[in-house]
């Protein structure tokens, strides 16, 4: 245990109640999952923020580059017949 | 004869000594604040200290005056287990303190919990932390003692150093209805358990006697203990009446 670079890095997600989806809540470093499952508990639901959390290493995460940013999600931005704004949402629907 | 008063006397007895023990790990895991080996375990081991602050001031608010008990007492009149009080030392003592220590107060709390009263209401509530301080000693029990050697070497060090602490966890503690042999039974099995998957050996050597530590429980405390008093009632005692 000579420093914690050498436990790799895990990303923590929260869910918060029952009927959300899971939430990125941050990073950590521990040793194994079972570990950065305990201390997600530790850091991230201490103030009872959840009622589950996944961890997952960060290294199996592929993630989109900011110099692919223009390709990515410039085109989605000029086209609102996508967003589904033209429908009435019906009464008691939440979390849309 | 047994009155009112009497019954009052051994259930003050019982919440001192629980309180005590809760009171004073907690500062010893407070002491890792700060020093502790990685960011993620200081906050674990700060959360388990205050687990144990709350569990405290439940405890010595039924005995009396929570700050007068915690502050303002002399360390002869403090009821804790010798065990709670020993010094943090390296992570390994401190893991093995929190492993016998959790096992114990989850095996007590669980039966004080069936009974009724103002004890098994906060030990109801109680064991439920405990038995995550438990889970979080064991994962680290085994990965010590089946990490490398040299973690191996320190936790059986650590492991061994404790258990002459141990024997004082099964006294008798007035007010407390407990069958006091069975508690020592399970606890013997569910610590070997936890070693033997650890590739632990279980220490040898006597729990209590002679030879042994364990008067806490009679005011009667390792030298260290005087220290840590004075570090946690220094600021109380220097500026009665303080608060922000």
């Amino acid at each position: 245990m000579s420093s914690s670079t050498d436990w790799p890095l895990w990303e923590v997600f929260v869910r918060s109640r029952r009927g959300l989806s899971h939430t990125h809540a941050g990073s950590l470093h521990a040793p194994d999952a079972a570990m950065a499952l305990r201390n997600a508990r530790d850091l991230y639901t201490r103030r009872s923020e959840g009622v589950s959390i996944w961890v997952v290493p960060s290294t199996v995460i592929t993630a989109s580059s900011p110099d692919e940013k223009d390709p990515f999600f410039e085109p989605a931005a000029d086209k609102p017949y996508r967003h589904p704004t033209f429908y009435e949402i019906p009464e008691g629907v939440k979390h849309l | 004869m047994t009155g009112p008063s009497a019954a009052t006397g051994a259930a003050h007895a019982a919440a001192l000594a629980l309180g005590d023990d809760a009171l004073v790990l907690s500062h010893r895991l407070g002491e890792w604040a700060g020093h502790a080996p990685v960011l993620e375990e200081e906050v674990a081991l700060a959360n388990i200290a205050l687990d144990l602050l709350g569990q405290a001031r439940v405890l010595l608010g039924l005995a009396g005056d929570e700050d007068e008990l915690a502050y303002l007492r002399e360390e002869r009149d403090f009821r804790n287990l010798q065990l709670v009080e020993q010094p943090n030392g390296d992570f390994a003592h401190t893991i093995a303190r929190q492993l016998y220590f959790s096992v114990y107060q989850r095996l007590l709390y669980e039966r004080l919990a069936a009974g009724d009263g103002e004890l098994a209401a906060l030990a109801a509530k109680a064991v439920k932390e405990v038995a995550y301080h438990q889970d979080h000693a064991e994962h680290w029990t085994l990965r010590l003692g089946d990490g490398t050697p040299e973690s191996h070497e320190r936790m059986q060090r650590a492991c061994q150093t404790l258990w002459r602490y141990t024997g004082e966890m099964f006294q008798p503690v007035e007010g407390l209805d407990v069958d006091w042999q069975a508690l020592r039974d399970t606890w013997l099995s569910a610590t070997a358990d936890v070693l033997g998957r650890a590739t632990l050996t279980m220490p040898t050597g006597p729990q209590s006697g002679a030879w042994s530590a364990g008067a806490g429980r009679q005011g009667l405390h390792t030298e260290p203990f005087g220290r840590m008093l004075a570090e946690m009632q220094h600021l109380h005692r220097s500026h009665p009446g303080a608060s922000w």
